[in-house]
């Protein structure tokens, strides 16, 4: 238990220093994509009276100076497949970013959407022993939690306390103070493979910098792409990328339930590339121009040329209605959203108060897909784009970067997190002179 | 035709080599990025142009440069002047000015030093005041003489003093200023102010009035004619003074055989009589006397 834990708190700590130090870079790295955006952290802005607006969302503090995207390489689902490829392409995001802020970085906060994500509900209940509940408690109560096992080769990804109840009230956000006896919490915590976030972690080592943060791309794209009061009163954030869709669940304005569907925009492609006979670059163009799920009779005769490189002309002059391109693409988007369909309905998504479903990310942006979307998933969908921060780029604010400005977000206003709580010393290791200062400092 | 040659194969990828990224973020670091904008540029820059002057051939062309650039701007007509206008000034007075005012015209009016100028003019004895203006490429002088008020007469002449007793000029006669009054004695300038305040007091006694001396340069005296003096204390001259003339008015004292009044100690007044008055005085005196 105290590996991952030490390590996280070794990542907050480097957050820290780096806030300290006011630029911060922070990564996507996804399966078709990989976007790169450093933020200067220069205090609240003078501009806002803080006193009556109030930071608004949280992103008032810190500002864009550079943004680099760029297509991967060696990632599939998510996940490193050939490190020297996948190192190389996060060197070329990091660097033109940097090159245009024109400043040198040296922390990186990281998201990634692979690792097959788990989620586990924990719960943990002591009985206070003071009058007050503390920090202490806090923290007793939440190493109370009885962890799962979630298996070798496993690692926590997030671990957030959803949920706090004192005696008989629940839905606390902060019990500290409350006068009360039996303490019991809620807790949310995600894991992902070890071998995933190690090999994301030794492609930024390998580019000089320190990983300051690891965040899970469905969390982020949930914190971007969702407005307050969905995220409060239950919904769902779907990030439809290129290699995996992930989806996520918010309640109460914590993160519930995260999981990933191993298909996405890039086999829409590889349908297309194989229902045509057309190189994956053409099926990724014919798809992005002309691309549709919903046919009408206008569709019949919209006809697209396919192109080809054959140098048979017959071949080479190939067209198709639109209507056909619509029939490939759309049986795939249909298993796809029947896919979340199901994860949401394990997830026992229905029993929220709210169901607000909002579709976001690059393959999200196919046309009709919010139709499509309302017939498999419910009424409640929309379409949803990342909020706006300061001094994001235009080309930044489409749905396709929602996790990246989720991360971003993330790195400003991290929630409270297990490792953010002093362990109490009986749950530590043998390590006993520590142990001992810290019996002192509980006692004395 | 199928293009001969491979056209997939080589997709462009822009990833950097791991040491030109390493070059770049070296470049990135503050300190070095400074350097390199700022310190070196400047740095090259000053020891160039600290190189090419160390030459004293290449220093000297700057200066000469400098100073045609300075002279070829203040020396444009429309900042020369070309003549001198004095006004307000007599003849004699006016070329004194001209021979003490130490330009040579045409001038620029940069060189032109207008307060020095001015000091100088107010130095000069006659003046009183002076304002110069550069107008139309005309320098305007325009002086105030001091105006003679009195006569001084010293031991080795006379001289004219204005009326705060500064000296005007030399005189060789009294009768060129007849309607000056006269002063004497040593340090008379210095008090002048009294002795004007003397003056106006002693109106009834204009036609008498010989003039006025100063004397152990403390007090005055009035000198009229048939050689009556009026010796007047040093504090209160004044009031003295107009005791005397209401002394005048209803004794007629001046008007007898008297010499001196003395009003040194104003408490006590003395009268000296004339010289020769005294014994005959007393003889008729007596005789009305042995008359009766």
């Amino acid at each position: 238990m105290t590996d991952f834990y030490d390590a996280q708190r070794a990542m907050r700590s480097m957050r820290k220093a780096a806030l300290q130090r006011g630029v911060i870079a922070v990564l996507d790295v996804g399966s078709t994509k990989i976007g790169c955006l450093i933020l200067r952290f220069d205090g609240v802005d003078r501009n806002i009276d803080a006193e009556t607006v109030g930071p608004m969302a949280g992103q008032s503090g810190f500002r864009v100076i550079g943004s680099a995207t760029t297509r991967s390489r060696g990632m599939e689902f998510g996940e490193v497949v050939s490190m020297p490829e996948a190192e190389r392409a996060i060197r070329t995001a990091l660097q033109s970013a940097q090159k245009l802020a024109g400043v040198r970085v040296d922390h990186v906060i990281a998201s990634f959407s692979g690792g097959a994500p788990r989620s586990y509900g924990l719960a943990g209940q002591i009985t206070v022993e003071d009058q007050f509940v503390t920090e202490q408690h806090i923290a007793e109560v939440l190493s109370a939690c009885d962890v799962p096992a979630y298996g070798d080769g496993r690692e926590v990804l997030h671990a957030q306390p959803v949920n706090f109840a004192l005696d008989h009230r629940s839905g606390l956000s902060d019990p500290r103070g409350q006068i009360g006896k039996e303490l019991s919490t809620d807790m949310h915590m995600l894991t992902v493979s070890e071998k995933s976030i190690l090999d994301l972690a030794y492609c930024i080592k390998r580019c000089d910098l320190e990983l300051a943060g690891i965040a899970s791309s469905a969390y982020a794209s949930g914190m971007a792409s969702l407005v307050e009061d969905e995220q409060e009163l239950g919904s769902a954030c779907i990030d439809m990328g290129g290699g995996t869709t992930s989806l996520s669940i918010f309640m109460k304005k914590h993160m519930i339930y995260a999981d990933t569907v191993r298909l996405g925009g890039d086999h829409v492609t590889r349908d297309i590339s194989m229902g045509l006979q057309v190189p994956i670059a053409t099926a990724e163009r014919i798809k992005t121009r002309s691309g549709g799920l919903m046919a009408t009779g206008m569709d019949d005769r919209d006809m697209i040329e396919i192109g080809g490189d054959t140098g048979d002309w017959e071949h080479d002059r190939r067209t198709i209605s639109r209507t056909e391109l619509i029939g490939i693409m759309r049986p795939r988007v249909e298993e796809i959203l029947e896919e979340v369909r199901a994860h949401l309905d394990a997830a026992g998504f229905e029993h929220l108060p709210s169901q607000q479903i909002v579709l976001t990310g690059g393959a999200s942006q196919v046309p009709g897909m919010d139709t499509l979307a309302s017939r498999i998933l419910g009424q409640q969908v929309r379409l949803g784009r990342p909020l706006r921060i300061h001094r994001l780029p235009q080309a930044y604010s489409g749905p396709s970067c929602s996790a990246l400005v989720g991360v971003s977000l993330f790195a400003a206003h991290p929630q409270d997190e297990w490792w953010d709580f002093e362990v109490p010393a009986h749950k530590l290791g043998a390590r006993s002179i520590r142990k001992a200062l810290r019996w002192f400092k509980e006692n004395w | 035709m199928r293009p001969i040659g491979t056209r997939y194969t080589n997709v462009h990828d822009p990833a950097p080599s791991r040491l030109s990224y390493r070059l770049m973020r070296f470049m990135l670091t503050p300190l070095l990025r400074r350097l390199v904008f700022y310190g070196i540029p400047g740095f090259v820059l000053s020891l160039a142009v600290g190189l090419y002057f160390a030459d004293e051939e290449h220093r000297e062309n700057l200066r000469a440069f400098a100073d045609d650039v300075h002279r070829s701007i203040i020396e444009r007509p429309e900042f020369m002047v070309s003549a001198v206008q004095i006004l307000g000034a007599g003849s004699t007075l006016e070329e004194d000015i001209r021979e003490v005012l130490p330009v040579n015209f045409p001038i620029s009016s940069f060189s032109l030093d207008v307060q020095e100028m001015r000091k100088i003019l107010v130095e000069l004895d006659p003046v009183a005041d002076a304002s110069l203006q550069v107008r139309d490429g005309i320098l305007f002088i325009d002086v105030s003489e001091r105006k003679p008020a009195f006569v001084w007469r010293k031991r080795d002449g006379l001289e004219l003093l204005d009326e705060t007793g500064h000296y005007v000029r030399s005189i060789t006669a009294r009768m060129d200023y007849p309607d000056l009054p006269l002063v004497a004695g040593e340090g008379a300038d210095k008090n002048i102010a009294e002795a004007r305040a003397l003056l106006t007091s002693a109106t009834p006694l204009v036609d008498r009035l010989r003039g006025l001396i100063y004397v152990g340069e403390r007090r005055w005296d009035l000198a009229l004619d048939r050689n009556q003096r009026i010796l007047l204390p040093a504090e209160g001259a004044v009031q003295a003074l107009e005791k005397v003339l209401i002394f005048n008015d209803t004794q007629e004292l001046l008007d007898r055989a008297i010499s001196v009044v003395d009003m040194r100690l104003s408490e006590r007044p003395t009268l000296r009589l004339a010289d020769g008055t005294s014994s005959m005085l007393l003889r008729q005196i007596k005789s009305s006397g042995a008359d009766q």
